[in-house]
């Protein structure tokens, strides 16, 4: 295989389940789970053997309607919850033949600081909402190992200006920045170290539409110079058809649809992905 | 001594149980260590923590020193010696060489503390990430999982704010390269005695029922930047206006009535003791 074939993160049949599980619902029959939730036993089946590629500089987007895990799945990537079962590699780990899930939390810790960023859907989520906003990225920076304030200040004055947040305000809270602000705050403070990977979780939701289509240019312009792989999460189609490449359809855990986002949008396969598109306005 | 109490006040199981978590705390060194905080004869937050330390480890051989601020007088002190003496009959002293045992609220003697010493520090907060992450079960895992960078973000915060580090005292401090500790809010003056100390360095927290050690010649190490170093108080160029000593933590003072600033020992036997020493040649 030549080098830029290898997927930067390769996840292999990812599982997450909230509650224990039962002789009912482990049964493999359809019918066994009222969508994903077992009503024998309570259990959620979140994720469910979700495997995907993400390759150097491709945006992966990833729709679906609320419930259907694709948060769920986000904060397993980003270790913010614990996967039930599965396996990930990350090509600049160890050379991707660790399985990231099975890693010491230390290790997981190192893979969060240096090699992915995350921008959260609530900007309460993963900014210190307090701190300055150059704290904030300066947080991110410490984190992978910098202990230099000049070099520090430098960096997030640069990201703060390539976010269009004025650099007379950096040292600002974020709790005083607009929404629309504070998701530029957040994305600022993701990119800070240059991870090889972005998650993206929702990041326009809630953010009024100049706004939106600005924090998208952005996401797309960044995107472009650095060269990022990003997974993107998002229930609007008009969001995955500006940056996606690629896109899977998730519904009730699985995904049931996935291929080019241009096929996915103009000829979808899947029943609810038919009704999807045809819903969108 | 007043035998209406077991020696040191505590039952023998109470203190078995301090001492047991003082030796976990002298094997992982900054590590805090649960305790059961006792109830005392004076209020949580008042010293209990390192009172605790003091009745769990003192014999009757022992001579007890008790600062508070670097003085031997305050009334925080002379209550706690009082007890002290009161439930065990030990010698009480001023002087830091000859003291076993030193319970010290916010200061590290002038005088260099040798091994057979044993530092006992007050502490009120001993959980240097607090202000970062206010819960407790997030701590743990940060410690756990060597997370410190909320340490060096809340200098940063203070370096964006004013230009340069304003921990005035409880300086964080690096542990054997391991654990992030609070050293108690002793002036960043005193950090640089805890690093390789030849005493053992215990710290007691008896609101927050923690207890964590700085055992002997330990490697402490204060957080700081490349670009802005660490640095304690400065008295250049000042020393004290009763001893004339220079390189101590000093006090300063205005005299009310001619507006006059001076300067003198936070150490105040220290001070005495070089006192006595000039009378005592001046007499030869």
């Amino acid at each position: 295989m030549t080098e830029f074939e290898v997927p930067v993160l390769s996840i292999k049949n990812l599982n997450k389940q909230f509650g224990p599980g039962c002789d009912h619902c482990r049964n493999p029959e359809p019918m066994a789970l009222i969508k994903n939730y077992c009503s024998v036993c309570g259990t959620v089946y979140a994720c469910r053997d979700v495997s995907f590629d993400v390759y150097p500089g491709e945006v992966l987007g990833i729709v679906g309607e609320s419930g259907s895990g694709k948060s769920t799945l986000m904060q397993c990537l980003y270790f913010d919850q614990e996967t039930t079962s599965g396996e990930g590699y990350i090509s600049s780990y160890q050379n991707g033949l660790k399985n990231l899930f099975e890693e010491s939390s230390q290790q997981k810790r190192y893979i969060r600081n240096h090699l992915m960023g995350k921008v959260y859907q609530n900007p309460l989520l993963g900014l210190k909402i307090d701190f300055s906003s150059i704290g904030n990225i300066a947080e991110k920076l410490i984190a992978a190992g910098s202990r230099n304030v000049g070099m520090m200040e430098a960096r997030g004055s640069e990201l703060l200006s390539k976010v269009n947040i004025p650099v007379h305000r950096r040292k600002e809270a974020p709790k005083n920045f607009s929404g629309g602000m504070q998701q530029r705050v957040q994305i600022a403070k993701a990119l800070s170290n240059q991870p090889p990977i972005l998650l993206l979780d929702e990041v326009t939701t809630g953010l009024d539409l100049s706004v939106q289509a600005s924090v998208l240019d952005l996401i797309k312009s960044l995107q472009r110079e650095m060269n990022i792989s990003i997974v993107l999460v998002s229930h609007d189609l008009g969001v995955i058809r500006m940056l996606a490449d690629r896109t899977l359809v998730m519904l009730e855990g699985q995904v049931i649809e996935q291929g080019l986002t241009d096929q996915i949008l103009e000829d979808p396969q899947a029943p609810f992905t038919q009704s999807l598109v045809h819903s969108l306005l | 001594m007043n035998t209406a109490y077991n020696f040191a006040f505590f039952d023998e199981g109470s203190k078995r149980e301090i001492r047991r978590a003082t030796l976990k705390a002298i094997a992982i060194p900054g590590y805090q260590v649960p305790f059961a905080s006792r109830e005392m004869p004076i209020g949580r937050g008042w010293g209990t923590g390192g009172l605790q330390l003091t009745l769990s480890l003192i014999g009757k051989e022992d001579v007890l020193k008790v600062i508070d601020q670097g003085s031997d007088e305050s009334v925080n002190a002379v209550s706690i010696k009082k007890l002290v003496s009161d439930t065990t009959g030990v010698q009480i002293t001023d002087h830091t060489s000859r003291a076993t045992i030193i319970q010290s609220r916010h200061r590290i003697p002038e005088v260099p503390l040798n091994k057979d010493q044993i530092l006992v520090l007050q502490v009120p907060l001993p959980e240097p990430l607090r202000y970062f992450e206010p819960s407790e079960h997030e701590t743990k895992k940060l410690h756990a999982e060597k997370e410190y960078s909320g340490a060096w973000l809340m200098l940063f915060e203070q370096i964006m704010k004013y230009g340069s580090m304003t921990t005035g005292a409880d300086h964080p401090v690096m542990v054997h390269d391991r654990y992030v500790m609070a050293p108690s809010p002793i002036p960043r003056f005193d950090n640089s005695k805890m690093n390789e100390n030849e005493a053992l360095i215990l710290l007691g927290a008896g609101r927050e029922k923690k207890i964590y050690a700085v055992p002997p010649f330990t490697k402490i190490v204060s957080l700081d930047f490349e670009d802005y170093p660490f640095e304690g108080e400065s008295f250049d160029g000042k020393c004290c206006r009763l001893c004339g000593s220079e390189g101590v933590f000093l006090d300063e003072l205005i005299d009310e009535a001619t507006g006059e600033t001076y300067y003198q020992c936070n150490d105040t036997s220290y001070c005495c003791e070089i006192l006595n020493e000039v009378e005592k040649a001046g007499v030869n």
